[in-house]
């Protein structure tokens, strides 16, 4: 076997092990660490498979965001756990957890042995398609030309989680801002890194966005570095989080959604479709879309990220 | 010439894996927090830059050695913070939790 067969299957491997032990783990910050590692070996796992696109996403989202929403969740119910870990499955429960869980193992496995080979699929049409926007990035392709309306739809999805995060904050507090963070020491690390990361990360976060033209990169990714960045300031203590009823807050929420579905009446109007661009223009077009796209999705991220409003509008 | 190079490659890059197994098995050996922390950092600054030192003479444009610099820079921050951040805590729990000395 030469190496970098080898190479794969170990990382195959350690994800695995990564996998069944973060189920396994009896505390909920363990867990949380574990899920954290496993999101980023699978990002490895993307780069192999020739995915660098899925990789970054499964590196910012399924691990970044996805670990500070989980590190968030268990600190909130830290309180409440000993008496939960106490409660063990009984026997029979467990037999049937087992059961439910092999049925379910064997059915995807079935599925996934009788695929068709080759698969279907769409990425030869795809490819050969890819002049019409003049973006080089196949997959910014599939996500802002030809399957637009899927990504539109992701947005406003979103835009429903942060309005079930929101609806979880009592009568008093609602329009108002999540709790505030613990007061950083203004000398301390937290606070100089709050300083001098904010700048190096903007620049990323809108170099990701820029190059997904030709490279991989995307909206997505790039909106998560922002909203890093936005978080790390809220953290540190330099920044508040805007009042939930603010009304240029709501502005920001909407415009990418706004503007996605005002191109996509657009071209309904004037052109072929819903979401039909003019193709001397796709390029700026999709460009002005994506930047309204980064705007709110990074709002988004990080708002879910910082909670339900606890406090009231007033400081 | 090349032979010279690919000699640094394999000497920095060995000795970048060298402090990286140092770090885990410190990691994972030593007793309490702000020792495992020290055994930590090193693994990262030190490792992560003799990698990156060692694989300066095999890439193929300026821009892309200019990147991997910035990922070590940008790794020495976060360590750095982070591992202030993680021995402030461990201090404030004081010892008796998760065997922390003080």
């Amino acid at each position: 076997m030469t190496i970098v067969p080898a190479l794969d299957l170990f990382v195959a491997g350690i994800v695995l092990i990564v996998a069944v032990w973060t189920v396994a783990a009896r505390d909920t910050m363990s867990a949380v660490v574990g899920f954290v590692a496993y999101g980023l070996l699978l990002a490895l796992v993307w780069v192999r498979l020739g995915a660098p696109d899925v990789a970054l996403t499964e590196a910012a989202i399924g691990s970044g965001l996805a670990g500070a929403l989980l590190i968030g969740a268990a600190t909130r119910l830290r309180a409440g756990e000993p008496s939960v870990s106490t409660e063990r499955l009984g026997g029979a429960g467990r037999v049937l957890a087992m059961t439910l869980s092999a049925v379910v193992a064997a059915a995807v496995a079935v599925v996934l042995l009788s695929l068709p080979d080759p698969a279907p699929s769409l990425a030869s049409e795809a490819a050969a398609n890819a002049g019409v926007t003049s973006l080089g990035n196949p997959v910014t392709n599939v996500l802002m030309a030809f399957r637009a309306m899927d990504t539109m739809l992701e947005k406003v999805v979103l835009l429903l989680a942060l309005l079930g995060v929101w609806s979880m904050a009592r009568d008093h507090a609602w329009g108002g801002r999540p709790r505030s963070c613990r007061r950083a020491d203004p000398e301390g690390p937290l606070v100089l890194l709050a300083r001098v990361l904010p700048p190096v990360g903007v620049v990323l976060g809108i170099s990701v966005l820029w190059v997904s033209a030709d490279h991989p990169g995307g909206a997505f990714q790039g909106a998560t570095i922002l909203a890093a960045m936005w978080l790390l300031v809220l953290m540190a203590g330099l920044g508040d989080v805007p009042a939930a009823g603010g009304r240029r807050l709501r502005l920001v929420l909407v415009a990418g959604p706004a503007v996605f579905l005002t191109v996509g009446l657009g071209g309904l109007a004037l052109g072929a479709a819903f979401l039909s661009y003019p193709p001397a223009w796709a390029k700026p077009v999709i460009l002005v879309i994506e930047f309204a796209m980064v705007l709110t999705v990074a709002t988004t991220l990080g708002l879910l990220v910082a909670g339900p409003p606890e406090r009231s509008a007033e400081r | 010439m090349s032979v010279v190079l690919d000699l640094i490659t394999i000497a920095a890059v060995s000795a970048g894996v060298v402090f990286f197994l140092a770090g885990t098995v410190g990691l994972l050996r030593f007793p309490d927090t702000l020792t495992r922390l020290h055994a930590l950092t090193k693994a990262d600054n030190l490792g992560l830059g003799l990698v990156v030192l060692g694989l300066l003479p095999q890439v193929g444009s300026l821009r892309d050695g200019l990147k991997m610099i910035c990922v070590w820079l940008l790794v020495l921050l976060a360590g750095a913070t982070v591992s202030q951040l993680v021995a402030q805590a461990a201090r404030r729990d004081g010892p008796g939790s998760d065997g922390a000395a003080p």
